[in-house]
């Protein structure tokens, strides 16, 4: 355990030089700039790697090699784009509402910017530290939905509209699910700060803690979770066959490329959060009993623990999208609210009662 | 065999009769409702092809008419002299199929149908000047010159009513009204396979009816064919329904043959058959693929054109191209087979098994597959009948209409395969019927591939080719149901007028019925499960 | 296909020559060159298809082809997120002024592949009564691929040609195209008319 290092001890220094040579105001405005600097470099490059990681993950489903000829087996080929992204054209439209049209994708972005900022990178890696820090992340994520909501709305096409009533009815349906699994684990842990939801998993991870309810917990949180992302078989909102592109038919350009950076981001944000809560945050896979064992995996550091095990969780939301047809917005909302909402309630109680009577390891 | 000329003279004593390949009546316009109501009593109740002609002193229609219980054939002419105001009696009360397949001929001929519901243009601009088809028509490009401004959206249309006395008279009808959320769905759009255009009134996500709008590549095809030779005109057929291109050009060829009296070679016959069967699995697996798509499943995609690319391989060694074939001709096939083609079909023929299993796993089975697709889009079988829907689609409605059975051509007759007919009527059965067939079609060519025959491959027919004076109809089984070809001949080495009578526009007019009351997402899975494609519909 | 052949195109010298002509400043063109790299590797085709040559752009992007190696394959349904537009198949009197808009739909800097023969000339149906002789009598178009339809291999070279084509142009200091929607008002006041009526 102690072998880890700790994050904190470099930004202690960091802020201890800082404060050594200006005002703590002025130590504080740098900090806040370099923190978002680096956020948002991590940012993109995190979403750049997403969107080549799923091409290629998708061409080797569909028995095809992916993109190979830009740079080095392809790997260049989302900085390609995003070049191309950034200099198209931005249409200007005519009949629309401008102003909820071009705040719409910086509300999606800022919404999983925000959500990106509470994710725990690595022993004392972490941005802010609420001790409500789980309960916020639901909040900012949520912001989300009314991004597309406007951009369905304010864009004056009856595709659109259809897409955003679709993702309305479709985010806020399971928004209630992974609010509910997350109430499950918060049950267990006893807190809903995110370093204390990390250190409560420094013996055993929660879903071998929690055992059957967290298992339970941790498939609806999937599921819910893919269904928040508009990623397939949920994506509706943006179904293809059925409307073109969905909410952000009309965008062009820089605005289109927001969203579609967010939608990548999204699906980091969910397996994220889904290691946090169930596969231990940053923290390394520890069996009490085994100390050499756990002193092994101490040496690996915490940052790949977590970017490993949300990748990788990442990559379980990639084959759902590859291999399922898409839903029907009926079956949809059918799913939600007949299915996976009691099942949910009901672990809750089971939760309750595991915790009550200690049951859990 | 019921005797035609009893039921029709009890109707209409004034029709008379000329003896051709099929009883051939001729009934005058007055009595022409009357009398189809009679022949569909009569048992005659799909009404196979419709066609508009332009005979020089008279403008009308030839009805094909089959009966499903024998599936024998007559033909009806209806004519007129009026070249001003040409009018005929519609029977599309009778026949459903009639709906689109009159606004077809109004579009080219100007003949207006009375008691049609809705006669507007159906593959020409609304305002396009003059009828195409009509052999007096100008084709000069300074009248109908490509115009880039969008044509009249129209929410009204002109229906012509009888009265009581027998007055005509121009109704205006409404399509939509003003309060309706009416969404374009096409032509640019990725889910109607091509360029078509439904404008669908919505209710919230509940579609209320559907209009159709097709020629957005309505390429004249029809008119081009009566200024070419014979063999000029086969390779139009490969370029309308491009994945069943082998069966077309097969009935093209089998209908000229059949007016000239050709025997053709029980090698190319062979081979002939053949070649239909692999590009129905061809068509099949592209099926497949796109309708997974549609449905979002797109890895499917990939997997079905994986063992397409395979029959392709087979099929451009053979004929020389990998869509558009020009591999049948006149009197037998254009090249003998590729040396190694029965080593290749062999090989294909357990890749083929391999890969069916596959897509049962994958896609079959799978829950929210079924669900989407298990009582949606249900097709009674009195309805496909009367709308003509023949072909895969209808035998999912428990039609049992595969021309290879009930009309059999080539070396059919000799196989033994089954008529994969199902029961489910609704789109679950659409789909899995089509990956039956493609067990059919692999029995059919297990059976051939190590019998074909030694001997020519095509016969000897004369430089030029000139059909005698007469018209003829043939039909073969394409890949969506029964593909047929009228040819009228005065003679010449020329047809005086080629119809074809595509299977997908059909179709595509079922849609609208289908898809009453249904999701939008249900719009797709029907659409997809009927399997249309666009250049066939418009020509 | 040998290198030579691939680099024989007198179309894209000249189009070098004439850019060249002028010189330019070494970090803009720099910039322009990083730009470019960007643009010619990242072309998303906007779905459309009208007949037979739209199947072999399916296959196009089917494994044995796989168009996605060269990032091809996101196919964008949406004109406004599109960069270029495989024109697959005929163009008949109905359908130009639906494929008119979708080109102005577009967002700059867009490019037109004809695919075909169809939409070439005409193709095969040149002769008929309402076949568009061409699509460049429409819009301006950047590359043409011939064939009825174009085998696989003979698109990725047309594509190819159009990534030349993208990499030699400036960005900055002006786009190449000369056309703009007010010459081409200016040719067609009828659409002119049209538009300022929906407007």
């Amino acid at each position: 355990m102690n072998n880890i290092f700790d994050f904190s001890v470099a930004t202690a220094w960091l802020d201890g030089v800082l404060t050594g040579v200006m005002p703590a105001w002025a130590a504080t405005l740098v900090e806040c700039v370099l923190v978002g600097v680096v956020l948002l470099t991590v940012y993109a490059l995190l979403a750049l790697f997403y969107i080549y990681f799923e091409r290629k993950v998708c061409g080797a489903f569909q028995c095809r090699l992916g993109p190979n000829r830009v740079g080095p087996l392809g790997l260049l080929q989302s900085f390609a784009d995003m070049f191309k992204i950034l200099i198209k054209e931005l249409i200007p439209l005519n009949n629309i509402d401008k102003f909820l049209f071009n705040l719409a994708p910086y509300l999606v972005i800022i919404a999983s910017f925000a959500a990106f900022a509470v994710l725990p990178w690595g022993k004392g890696l972490q941005i802010i530290d609420f001790n409500i820090g789980i309960f916020f992340l639901t909040a900012v994520s949520s912001i989300g939905v009314l991004g597309i909501l406007l951009a369905g709305w304010s864009s004056n096409n009856k595709f659109t509209l259809i897409g955003a009533m679709r993702s309305g009815a479709q985010m806020v349906s399971y928004e209630l699910s992974i609010g509910l699994s997350i109430l499950t684990v918060v049950l267990l842990s006893g807190t809903m700060s995110v370093s204390g939801l990390v250190e409560g998993q420094k013996d055993l991870w929660f879903i071998f803690q929690g055992h059957i309810p967290a298992v339970i917990a941790f498939i609806v949180y999937m599921i819910a979770g893919t269904a928040e992302t508009n990623r397939g078989p949920f994506d509706l909102p943006e179904a293809e066959s059925e409307l073109t592109a969905g909410y952000h038919t009309e965008y062009s350009g820089l605005h289109f490329g927001l969203f579609y950076l967010a939608e990548y981001l999204n699906l980091f944000i969910v397996s994220g959060v889904a290691t946090l809560l169930f596969f231990g945050g940053w923290m390394p896979l520890h069996i009490p009993g085994w100390e050499g064992f756990n002193a092994v995996m101490d040496f690996i550091p915490s940052t790949i623990w977590f970017v490993v095990k949300a990748v990788a969780l990442s990559f379980i939301i990639i084959w759902f999208k590859w291999t399922f047809p898409r839903l029907r917005i009926d079956q949809l909302l059918a799913f939600e609210w007949k299915y996976l909402l009691p099942i949910n309630l009901f672990n809750l109680v089971l939760m309750l009662i595991v915790v009550a009577f200690g049951l859990h390891f | 065999m019921v005797d035609i000329k009893e039921i029709i003279g009890k109707v209409c004593p004034e029709a008379t009769f000329e003896e051709n390949e099929v009883a051939y009546a001729i009934v005058p316009d007055a009595k022409w409702h009357d009398t189809a109501v009679a022949l569909k009593a009569a048992g005659y109740d799909w009404l196979i092809c419709l066609v508009g002609e332009d005979w020089g002193d008279a403008l009308g229609c030839v009805y094909y008419l089959k009966s499903t219980a024998d599936y024998s054939t007559i033909s009806i002419k209806v004519a007129t002299t009026d070249r001003e105001n040409p009018m005929l009696h519609s029977v599309s009360d009778v026949w459903h199929v009639a709906l689109l397949e009159e606004r077809e001929v109004f579009d080219f001929f100007g003949i207006k149908f009375i008691n049609h519901p809705d006669m507007r243009r159906l593959f020409l601009r609304n305002d396009w000047v003059g009828y195409p088809l009509r052999k007096d028509y100008d084709e000069n490009p300074d009248i109908n010159p490509v115009r880039l401004y969008h044509e009249e959206v129209d929410d009204t249309t002109t229906a012509y009513v009888e009265d009581d006395k027998g007055n005509v008279k121009a109704e205006t009808r409404e399509i939509f009204s003003p309060q309706e959320f009416v969404v374009n769905i096409g032509p640019q759009h990725p889910a109607t396979h091509g360029v078509l255009r439904f404008r669908t009134s919505l209710d919230g996500e509940e579609v209320k009816k559907i209009d159709l709008y097709c020629g957005y590549v309505h390429r004249g095809i029809e008119k081009l064919c009566e200024k070419l030779t014979y063999p000029q005109t086969i390779h139009f057929f490969d370029r309308m329904d491009y994945f069943s291109a082998l069966p077309n050009e097969h009935c093209l060829c089998a209908c000229v043959e059949k007016a000239l009296g050709l025997e053709v070679p029980r090698r190319a016959q062979v081979i002939r058959v053949l070649m239909d069967e692999l590009s129905r699995i061809e068509s099949h697996l592209l099926f497949f693929g796109t309708y997974c798509m549609d449905l979002g499943a797109t890895t499917a995609l990939f997997y079905g054109l994986r063992e397409r690319e395979m029959i392709l391989d087979i099929l451009e060694a053979t004929c020389g191209a990998r869509m558009t074939f020009n591999y049948n001709t006149i009197g037998g096939v254009r090249a003998d087979l590729h040396p190694d083609f029965q080593q290749k079909v062999k090989e294909f023929i357990p890749a083929m098994r391999k890969g069916l299993k596959e897509y049962h796993k994958l896609v079959t089975g799978n829950v929210i597959f079924q669900n989407r697709l298990k009582g949606v889009g249900v097709l009674s079988k009195e309805d496909a009948i009367s709308n003509g829907v023949a072909g895969p689609s209808g035998r999912a409605s428990g039609w049992a209409c595969d021309v290879r059975k009930t009309n059999p051509y080539a070396v059919y007759s000799e196989l033994d395969f089954e008529q994969v007919v199902m029961e489910g009527c609704d789109s679950f059965d659409r789909y899995l019927l089509r990956l039956k067939e493609i067990e059919q079609s692999i029995k059919i060519i297990e059976q051939l591939i190590d019998n074909i025959p030694e001997g020519d491959y095509c016969a000897k027919v004369p430089k030029i080719i000139k059909l005698p004076e007469g018209h003829w109809y043939q039909t073969v089984e394409a890949c969506r149901g029964a593909f047929g070809v009228y040819i009228d001949s005065r003679g010449d080495k020329t047809p005086y007028r080629l119809k074809i009578n595509g299977t997908c526009l059909r179709l595509a007019g079922i849609v609208d019925h289908l898809t009453r009351g249904e999701k939008i997402a249900d719009l797709i899975t029907i659409g997809g499960s009927l399997d249309y494609i666009v250049p066939d519909i418009d020509r | 296909m040998k290198w030579e052949d691939f680099n024989d195109n007198e179309y894209i010298e000249s189009l070098v020559d004439e850019l060249k002509a002028n010189g330019q400043n070494v970090v803009v063109g720099k910039f322009d060159d990083l730009i470019n790299w960007g643009r010619s590797n990242s072309l998303w085709p906007l779905t459309f298809a009208t007949s037979c040559c739209g199947i072999e752009f399916i296959s196009l992007g089917a494994a044995r082809y796989d168009m996605a190696r060269f990032g091809f394959e996101v196919a964008r349904s949406s004109p406004r997120q599109a960069d270029f537009m495989m024109v697959a198949g005929t163009i008949v009197h109905r359908m130009a002024p639906v494929f008119r808009r979708l080109y102005e739909q577009l967002a700059e800097p867009k490019y037109v592949i004809a695919v075909g023969g169809c939409a070439i000339s005409g193709g095969p149906f040149r002769n008929s009564y309402c076949v568009v002789k061409g699509i460049d009598k429409v819009v301006p178009v950047d590359v043409f691929i011939p064939g009825c339809p174009p085998r696989p291999e003979a698109m990725f070279y047309g594509l190819m040609q159009l990534q030349r084509k993208v990499k030699v142009e400036k960005f900055f200091g002006g786009v190449n195209r000369k056309r703009t929607r007010e010459d081409f008002f200016r040719e067609n006041p009828e659409i002119a008319k049209e538009e300022h009526v929906t407007e």
